[in-house]
């Protein structure tokens, strides 16, 4: 089990709350928990029971886990049976079972189309976007977790920070000292430094390939593919010029830069984008010592 | 309670555009977002912005061409800010290193598109929405500005006169969706709304999730008018299961729909003798529809769009893109196999009234962007008619919530202008007027002194949470696919009077069921449930809104149809829908479409191609 669980903090959350008003309302939630609970139980029975006389059934065990609530401060997995529906995906399943068996069951997602990079998670053992992985294509039970090597938030919600941080490090903005003087004049791109940069722009921030990462999970301050990923699009980009190139050359290059990669792919194949990242790490080390040579 | 000059409700395009702008214009401006910005839904937008960068080209072209487009219900002052601004603001994105597509001597391509006179829509790939939103999301870290991510906005501070017209915003009240904080943000200048579209409404839909109209419906509660909001876009070509779009390219390409008895119907069956499969947006989805109505669907649902016949190397060089996501979102084999395709709501035209500085007729309060109607799309958009928008209205907003003098507008807002109020009597209850309980939200006008009106705001926003996951009740899920439902089924591509009237039905009952609403996940971490249930009363009231303005609309324009009425009337319909909440109900009411441009009046015409 390589998830993370957060360590619990003593203080309450409800810190503006009257005490009478909080302790009722305690009960009331209690109360109201119970009863979920138990509503919970029943309908997962039967959905069990139709489950196994319906082939067309599909079963998803879910990673469980909430810092608040009873019964889930232990992680746990809970069972849905979802009836299977031609192009289902893991994302549809997901939605299914909250919508109909579990209002609490909690996820990231929006645009459905691996966009927007919410709903990278951990699904039978790999690191997948839950929009664009089909249900037909994945053994069951399917066994659906938060993304390892991030703190759990709440059942399949990972703590991102940190990935945005790493993100952030790189000065992820487009650097020139020189513009084109025509008040609407655009600088000129060949269209091969264009492709050349491609792969590297269609990064969707998902996570994925930072989970995967053996040396990020034991080096907590590794940039990792995505952040020298998004270096790379930069340093690349021929608008920017040479002078730019060698302070963005200088930035991947330090302690905790490019070196750190030992070329294990993972990120590579499981990037939902197809972003060849191992490669543009490995051409940012060879940049890197064609660059160091120079000032010889 | 958190204070800045000027305060963004959503971070795409508009609203990282707006929050750029007035940081340049010197104002201390903060971003609050339930999405962190780079999964803002603008990622979607695949095909391109128009913009007159050419010699070849002007900005006049790209006006008549919108204004034709909208068939005549943009407002011009608004169209030809849109099509003067763009080609400075895709130069600007430019020179913020946005990787467009090239020609061979470097400089930006621009393709042709529907309804465009000449080819100027720019692009990069067909992603330009997520370059675009990546773009301007680096040059917000670069100049860090101050982003709230995963806070949800649950309403603005405005005080509470009678007359909307004085009432002014003075902040928002927001919901921190992982510590489940409820706190005030203090506007000093200025509220700008972007919160995008608000497909939700609908069960079909190529947009998110997460797009709900919460802005649209913030603003409607606290005395903003909606405007137009009957127009909505439908595409043809959505994948039945989940709703993404398949893009225009493959009937471009020469992609063909059958039906069920493998028959080409829009030659035989006769609904574009002359297009076919190309005839614009709005003809192709109701010749879908009608196909499946008469039992001609695939599973009564879907046709065909077939592209097998173009040939692998074809398919692979110009839409490989199309076979990635038929194969991923629908299992279907774009090579071996015909996609299944069926209609799906894509953009509203409509939104929240504003002038061509984004401003609202609430002082303080702005909208840009697909939540905003200033209006450039009129009936209509036009393909490539999106994205410059959220540049150039995001940056005109954010400019003058700074405090920067633009003069002054020409649109009028609320009633400041000429108006006339509608006599169509609805048969169904609409509105709520009665029985409001603490799981509501009923506007921002809360208090009067500016002093107190945010923290009247927030006291109402935690009574409001604590109600909501204390007490027993319904799940919103219920509700919401009720209303989706009935909007699919009668507010779709074809509306009759009769199945308006049912749908007002239909909403009154889920607005009464929504009275009982509740949230089972008692959790204050990250409970999506809460944020759900809150965002399912905007969808309901923007449904009845929308609702309304199909009704009354008794004519045929752009992208509404209408069975009893089938041809535009410009006689009496060369004015805006306008709906205002008023406490809770609904009025109708219309102003006029503003025709007269700078230098020219834009005379309706056919909208014939």
């Amino acid at each position: 089990m390589s998830t993370q669980i957060p360590k619990q903090t003593e203080e309450s959350s409800e810190t503006e709350t009257e005490a009478e008003v909080a302790s009722k309302g305690d009960e009331r939630r209690t109360e109201k928990r119970r009863r979920a609970a138990e509503k919970r139980a029943q309908r997962q029975a039967e959905e069990a029971e139709k489950a196994a006389a319906d082939e067309d059934t599909i079963e998803l065990k879910v990673f469980r886990y909430d810092p608040e609530v009873e019964g889930k401060q232990d992680p746990r997995f809970d069972t849905f049976h979802v009836p299977f529906t031609k192009g289902m995906t893991v994302l549809d399943a997901l939605m299914y079972s909250r919508d109909n068996y579990d209002s609490s069951l909690t996820f990231r997602h929006s645009c459905r189309q691996a966009v927007c990079g919410s709903d990278a998670m951990f699904v039978n053992g790999g690191q997948k976007l839950a929009c664009k992985t089909q249900i037909v294509d994945l053994q069951e039970p399917i066994r659906i977790e938060p993304l390892p090597h991030a703190d759990v938030q709440k059942d399949l919600v990972v703590d991102m920070e940190h990935f945005y941080d790493q993100m952030e490090a790189v000065e992820p903005y487009f650097q020139t000292n020189e513009y084109p003087d025509g008040e609407l004049e655009e600088q000129r791109q060949t269209r091969e430094n264009r492709e050349k940069v491609k792969m590297s722009t269609r990064c969707i921030w998902c996570g994925a390939c930072m989970s995967s990462c053996n040396i990020a999970a034991g080096d907590n301050e590794y940039l990792g593919p995505a952040a020298i990923n998004k270096a790379y699009r930069f340093a690349m980009d021929e608008r920017e010029g040479e002078d730019i190139k060698q302070k963005r050359l200088e930035i991947i290059e330090q302690e905790h830069g490019v070196w750190r990669c030992q070329t294990q792919f993972s990120c590579t194949e499981v990037c939902p984008k197809d972003i060849p990242l191992t490669e543009h790490i490995q051409e940012l080390k060879r940049e890197a010592v064609k660059n160091n040579l120079k000032f010889w | 309670m958190h204070e800045h000059d000027v305060v963004v409700v959503g971070a795409g395009g508009a609203g990282l555009r707006a929050a750029i702008a007035a940081q340049e214009a010197g104002a201390d401006v903060a971003i609050v977002s339930k999405l962190h910005p780079v999964r803002s839904h603008t990622g979607a937008a695949e095909g391109g912005i128009n913009a007159a960068l050419r010699d070849a080209d002007s900005w006049q072209d790209h006006a008549y061409d919108t204004m034709k487009g909208s068939d005549y219900l943009g407002d011009a002052p608004a169209v030809e800010a849109l099509c003067q601004e763009s080609p400075e603001e895709v130069i600007q994105l430019e020179h913020w290193g946005m990787p467009f597509s090239r020609e061979e001597d470097g400089r930006v391509s621009q393709r042709p598109f529907g309804g465009l006179s000449f080819p100027r829509t720019t692009y990069a790939g067909a992603e330009t929405g997520h370059q675009m939103l990546h773009t301007m999301y680096e040059q917000v870290v670069k100049r860090g500005i101050t982003v709230y991510d995963e806070w949800h906005v649950m309403d603005l501070a405005v005080t509470d006169e009678e007359n909307p017209a004085e009432r002014t915003c003075h902040g928002v009240v927001a919901y921190d969706i992982q510590s489940g904080e409820v706190s005030g943000f203090r506007a000093n200048n200025g509220v700008i709304l972007a919160t995008g579209g608000m497909g939700q409404v609908f069960d079909h839909t190529t947009n998110a999730v997460a797009n709900t109209g919460d802005g649209v419906a913030m603003a409607y509660r606290a005395g903003v008018p909606m405007e137009d909001m009957e127009f909505i876009q439908f595409h043809p070509t959505t994948l039945p299961s989940t709703g993404v779009l398949i893009s225009e390219g493959v009937r471009g390409e020469g992609g063909i729909l059958y039906n069920e008895n493998g028959e080409r119907f829009m030659f035989e069956h006769g609904y574009a003798n002359n297009d076919g499969e190309l005839a614009s947006r709005d003809v192709v989805s109701r010749a879908e529809l009608t196909e499946v109505n008469e039992g001609r669907g695939i599973e009564d649902e879907y046709v065909h769009l077939d592209m097998r016949h173009l040939g692998e190397e074809r398919i692979l060089d110009r839409l490989e893109n199309i076979l990635h996501l038929a194969e991923d979102f629908e299992g279907a084999d774009g090579l071996t196999e015909p996609m299944p395709v069926k209609p799906g709501q894509h953009y509203a035209m409509g939104g929240i009234e504003t002038n061509e500085h984004g401003e609202t007729a609430i002082e303080g309060l702005y909208a840009a962007g697909e939540c905003a109607c200033a209006s450039v799309h009129g009936a209509n958009r036009l393909g490539g008619n999106a994205l410059p928008e959220l540049i150039v209205f995001g940056k005109r907003a954010g400019r003058h919530a700074a405090g920067e003098d633009m003069g002054e507008a020409e649109i009028t807002t609320g009633r400041e202008g000429e108006w006339e109020p509608a006599d169509y009597e609805f048969e169904a209850e609409v509105g709520e007027t009665s029985g409001r309980g603490p799981a509501a939200a009923d506007g921002g006008a809360v208090a009067t002194d500016a002093e107190s009106v945010l923290g009247t705001a927030v006291e109402r926003a935690k009574d409001r949470v604590d109600a909501l996951l204390s007490r027993r009740g319904r799940n919103h899920a219920e509700i919401r696919s009720k209303v989706q439902e009935t909007m699919t089924a009668n507010v779709n591509v074809f509306r009759e009077e009769g199945r308006l009237e049912e749908t007002l039905v239909d909403l009154h009952e889920a607005r009464e069921a929504y009275k009982d609403v509740a949230v089972s996940d008692p959790s204050r971490t990250f409970n999506t449930d809460l944020i759900h249930t809150m965002e399912t009363r905007n969808i309901l009231d923007i449904a009845e809104a929308l609702t309304m303005g199909a009704l009354a609309r008794e004519e045929f324009r752009g992208a509404h149809w209408r069975k009893e009425h089938q041809e535009r009337k410009d006689e009496n319909w060369l004015k805006h829908t306008l709906v205002s909440w008023n406490d809770g109900e609904p009025k109708l009411w219309y102003k006029p479409t503003i025709l007269e441009g700078e230098n020219k009046t834009y005379e309706p015409k056919s909208r014939s191609y």
